[in-house]
């Protein structure tokens, strides 16, 4: 995952750009606004978030005013507009899954991780957050994890705890 | 056992590919459509079939089709809705996971028969994964001569393209899912013009549910009349219900719209009982926006027929004493849940997901998700219990789209048939936050509540 930081200019690398320009193909002439919502999906895809001058490149591109954007990126709830941990564990917190304990697992994630909702642990790998459902009723509680947006199900506490820690090692392969 | 027609093939190894859906059976139906059959003969078996919308609303597909309008040189688009959102429903998910190209077959049989020559399917973004199995299915029917130009040498030509959501429940709203596909934020468009007319860059455009466009492949094989045999009156061919909750087999299950509600919580074909051994205590049947019934009134109606899984039987009563079937997100609840707890649940997900425009929906939600959590964590007032019957009442029917009635009705309905428990949580203020209130008169089996 690329780094931003709040005021940074933000350059896409080419290999972004050649994604973002087989997506604007998709759409007849002059509708390229169309492409505004997969482009930021692959914008946080890197970054993580969406900043500022992340936004005003994507505008930009797209030949958009700036606002066009943000009233976007600030109407969908999966796009981030601060920075989050390396893993966002977004926890399904409606009827269906608390029916099955999903406020057990809020609980257990806010304990374990020692964060409250939204904030980042200070070793920056995890954030969490409880989010609306997300369509998988039958498998609660559950629990998403972008950019892949990989799902996990059926959740108990010992599946969250295994969970942080095959995270934890991810991260640390990664940065060797 | 049941006739499938949609998850046929759901259990053969490998049936995710085109090779394997390819040997069983799979795009059959586009070969004989755009071989044998007109566009207008394609409509006219979808017509005949008695498909209903399968996304919620139960409009006839074959009626919404012929609304469209077709003037001389303007494009046509058809759009799919994949943004299955409504809690309690997950049931596209596991039809876009599993056989991919069932959803991909319906689109070019569809497309063919609306003439639109690049069609979207829209996904929530949160189905990243689902998107990732629709990009490839998408490549390799293309490969194999099924999407492009001139598909099958036939002189039709069809692109057809994956577009992720952004999280936001209101873009199931077919006018919010078009804003959204044109890069804005989804709030709900004043109909009319309806999509049909001017929908997609402003033109004609047909919106349906991810079931609803893979059902017209059974149609299309079979033909319309063999389809309309399956079912009871209005309520034809088989539907996807998820099932969740307290029940010992959760998922995904098509059935033969008719079949017994009892039958299917009960029986091991189905969701095989309640989890636990435990009673029953009330479904929300058709998703969270659909009224909530209690046990009595969701296995029998007010007369004392059983009730079944068809859009009448379940609507059988009105909202007085029956529900909607909707897209079919079946939840059920056992005795020990709390039904405050859950409908100031549900309020907040609508405050959540309102998209702002209509202030009786914006502030509505909101007023109502705040006295619900009052009533839920003991400081209610027997007031605060009408107060949200005439918040809701003055929601319902004054927004733009559906988002305020679905928010609108599980409070009315809630209290409606569980006013007691409302008012306990009122009286038992301190009790009511260590247990729940039970069973009361919702057990089953007993006579229906008058």
């Amino acid at each position: 995952m690329l780094s931003v930081k709040e005021n940074e200019p933000v350059v896409f690398t080419d290999e972004m750009l050649g994604k973002f320009a087989e997506i604007v193909a998709r759409y007849p002439e002059g509708r390229q606004k169309s492409a505004l919502l997969p482009i930021l999906h692959e914008v946080q895809a890197q970054y993580g978030w969406l900043s500022v001058p992340a936004m005003d490149s994507v505008a930009a591109y797209l030949e958009l005013e700036p606002i066009e954007v943000y009233e976007v990126a600030t109407f969908y709830t999966m796009f981030f507009l601060k920075p989050q941990g390396k893993f966002v564990l977004e926890v399904c917190r409606t009827g269906p899954c608390c029916l099955v304990g999903a406020e057990r697992i809020m609980k257990h994630i806010e304990t374990r991780l020692g964060v409250k909702e939204g904030e980042v642990t200070p070793d920056g790998l995890f954030s969490w957050r409880g989010v609306e459902c997300l369509a998988a009723c039958g498998y609660g509680p559950v629990l998403q994890i972008g950019p892949e947006y990989t799902f996990y199900e059926n959740l108990t506490a010992e599946s969250i705890d295994k969970l942080i820690e095959d995270l934890k090692d991810k991260a640390a392969a990664g940065s060797r | 056992m049941a006739r499938k027609l949609l998850l046929t093939h759901i259990d053969v190894p490998g049936i995710q590919t085109f090779e394997v859906y390819r040997q069983k059976g799979g795009y059959r139906a586009v070969e004989k459509a755009l071989k044998t059959l007109t566009p207008d003969d394609v409509v006219e078996e979808v017509k005949k079939s008695g498909l209903r919308g399968r996304g919620g609303a139960g409009f006839p597909t074959g009626m919404k089709w012929s609304f469209l309008a077709k003037p001389e040189g303007v494009p046509r688009y058809l759009v799919c809705n994949a943004d299955e959102s409504e809690p309690g429903t997950f049931k596209d998910r596991f039809l876009m996971t599993h056989i991919p190209h069932a959803l991909i077959e319906g689109m070019i049989v569809s497309s063919y028969a609306l003439g639109a020559n690049t069609s979207y399917i829209y996904v929530r973004g949160e189905m990243m994964p689902q998107i990732r199995i629709l990009e490839r299915a998408i490549a390799e029917a293309k490969n194999a001569g099924f999407l492009g130009k001139n598909i099958l040498g036939s002189g039709y030509d069809l692109e057809l393209y994956v577009q992720p959501g952004g999280g936001a429940y209101i873009c199931g709203e077919e006018t919010a899912l078009l804003e959204s596909l044109e890069g804005k934020r989804g709030n709900p468009r004043i109909k009319p013009p309806f999509p049909a007319v001017s929908g997609l860059y402003n033109c004609p455009t047909v919106v349906n549910n991810v079931e609803s466009i893979a059902a017209t492949v059974p149609i299309i094989n079979d033909g319309g009349e063999e389809y309309a045999k399956i079912g009871i009156e209005r309520s034809t061919g088989t539907k996807l219900i998820s099932a969740g909750g307290n029940i010992n087999k959760p998922g995904v299950y098509e059935i033969e719209l008719g079949l017994p509600v009892e039958e299917f919580i009960y029986s091991d074909e189905y969701c095989g009982g309640i989890a636990g051994g435990k009673r029953l205590k009330a479904v929300v049947a058709g998703g969270s926006s659909v009224p909530i019934l209690p046990a009595n009134l969701i296995l029998k109606t007010l007369k004392g027929d059983s009730r079944l899984m068809t859009y009448e039987s379940l609507a059988d009563g009105g909202f007085q004493s029956g529900t909607m079937l909707g897209s079919g997100g079946f939840i059920v609840f056992d005795e020990d849940q709390c039904i405050v707890r859950n409908t100031w649940n549900f309020t907040r997900f609508y405050h959540h997901e309102s998209c702002g425009q209509c202030s009786p929906c914006r502030e509505g939600t909101g007023w109502m998700e705040k006295v619900l959590h009052k009533i839920e964590h003991g400081h209610g007032a027997f007031s605060d219990i009408d107060l949200l019957v005439d918040v809701s009442k003055k929601i319902e029917g004054n927004t733009i789209c559906p988002l305020g009635d679905a928010a609108a009705w599980p409070v009315a309905s809630a209290i409606r048939h569980f006013r007691d428990e409302f008012e306990w949580h009122v009286t038992h203020g301190q009790e009511a936050q260590t247990r729940n209130y039970g069973l009361a008169h919702y057990a089953d089996p007993l006579e229906p509540v008058a």
